[in-house]
């Protein structure tokens, strides 16, 4: 019988992902870790990350925080050497030489997603890896000294896009991966954040039950990159979900659904106003950039709630 | 000292969860979390949600900290929810 996912019963299962780990204070790329490995407590798992923070942090020379088989390759693979790990299982379990059921999950950083290892991660998808991909969002390359990444959302600052006279933070929109993955036509797409923990692992535990390709995104902050406090992961990660900055949303089979749906949508300037990256758009003269923000983001709910109520199934009834 | 000649060939690591050698509760500069008892419902979320797996569970009842490893972030203190408003964990003063 699977675990319950409540967390009396989540305690008395191993974690698999240790302290010791050089991750910053308060990071939430572990809390994200530790939730996708409880999740999937019933399964052996095996795990490759990008080059990021996660995997460096994680592994140093003979120190490794992590409990189950774990492979790191470079930057722009980790879908690819995962593809191959999958397929040598696949083989292996022909020739009957092993029998166990494991799962494979990719656990790896936007930048290593979104950016430099997307083609990697579309062609594992598109061959149809019988495999997990979890994208830990942090919006920007944090490993390297915040850079802006394909994720960074528009007017942030980072080393690469500095707010200043010229420009006002990154000046272009994020990409969204996590429709670009739906686009592919998988059998299940997420997005998920840590604040909304059992939803979060629903969706992985739903995922790893389902065989073929699979991939959840998932809100991580970043304290260090965000100029915020060590202390707000949890708290930045459900704004962004009650401003609806990060929409909780599956889309199984092409059936898109809201996972959870704010009671009150709450303006954007109360994700904002807690960071520095955004520091600069609280400067006079700026209200407009915020005003801009706020529509990018109602835009996109409003498309969200549209493409919910276009893909639902009709109810037969009326039919 | 390990010497690169101590490591098996191809960076492989052979010993899971070799991290726990590592203390990270030095990098507490500041503050310190303080438990109290009195004041905790036992719902685990400080065990969830610490990065660092410093909150000990036991039988599903929660125990002290673990502060070989706690990085003394306040993640813990700012999501307990604690009992009729008042938290069970307080951020004080870190003492060395
Ligand atoms: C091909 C290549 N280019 C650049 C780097 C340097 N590099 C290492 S990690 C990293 C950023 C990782 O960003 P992300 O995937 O978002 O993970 P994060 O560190 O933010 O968690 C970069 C640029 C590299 N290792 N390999
Ligand atoms: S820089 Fe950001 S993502 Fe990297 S370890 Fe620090 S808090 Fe985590
Ligand atoms: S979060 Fe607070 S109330 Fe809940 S178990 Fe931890 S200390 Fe107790
Ligand atoms: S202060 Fe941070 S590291 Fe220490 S126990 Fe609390 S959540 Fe964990
Ligand atoms: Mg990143």
């Amino acid at each position: 019988m699977a675990t319950p996912i409540n967390l009396k019963e989540l305690s008395k299962q191993e974690v698999r992902f240790t302290a010791g780990h050089r991750l910053c204070a308060g990071c939430a790329a572990p809390i994200v870790v530790k939730m996708v490995l409880l999740a999937a407590c019933d399964y052996p798992v095996v795990v490759a990350s990008s080059t990021g923070c996660l995997e460096v942090s994680s592994c140093i020379s003979t120190y490794t925080a992590w409990k189950v088989p774990w492979i790191h390759n470079a930057f722009e693979n980790a879908a690819a050497t995962l593809s191959g790990v999958e397929s040598m299982y696949r083989a292996l379990k022909k020739r009957g030489k092993i029998d166990k059921d494991i799962k494979f999950i990719a656990i790896c950083g936007d930048g290593g997603s979104y950016d430099i290892g997307f083609q990697s991660l579309s062609g594992a998808m598109e061959r149809g890896h019988d495999m997990l991909y979890v994208c830990y969002d942090n919006g920007a390359y944090m490993n390297t000294g915040i850079q802006r990444s394909g994720a960074t959302p528009t007017f942030a600052d980072t080393t690469t896009c500095p707010a200043g006279v010229v420009i006002p933070g990154k000046p272009q929109q994020r990409k969204d991966l996590t429709r670009i993955m739906a686009a592919h036509g998988l059998p299940y797409v997420a997005q998920a954040s840590p604040s909304h923990w059992p939803d979060l692992m629903k969706k992985v535990r739903k995922a790893i039950e389902i065989s073929g390709p699979k991939f959840i995104n998932i809100f991580t902050p970043c304290n260090r990159g965000w100029r915020s406090r060590t202390d707000d992961a949890i708290m930045l990660s459900r704004l962004a979900v009650e401003t609806c900055f990060w929409p909780l949303y599956e889309v199984e089979e092409g059936i898109t659904r809201i996972t959870v749906k704010p009671r009150d949508k709450r303006p954007i300037v109360e994700f904002l106003k807690a960071q520095g990256r955004f520091k600069h758009l609280f400067e006079p003269g700026k209200e407009k950039m915020i005003e801009q923000l706020q529509e990018m983001i109602d835009k996109n709910w409003e498309r969200l709630l549209k493409e919910e109520e276009m893909t639902s199934p009709k109810d037969e009834g009326n039919e | 000292m390990i010497g690169w000649k101590d490591i098996p060939p191809g960076m492989v690591i052979l010993e899971a969860g070799s991290a726990l050698k590592v203390k990270t509760g030095s990098w507490r500069a500041a503050y310190r979390p303080k438990w109290i008892e009195e004041n905790c419902i036992h719902c685990l979320l400080c065990w969830l949600y610490c990065p660092d797996n410093s909150v000990k569970v036991k039988n599903g009842k929660r125990e002290e900290f673990d502060y070989d490893y706690c990085k003394g972030c306040g993640i813990c203190a700012l999501e307990c929810p604690g009992k009729k408003g008042k938290k069970a964990i307080v951020m004080e003063e870190e003492v060395k």
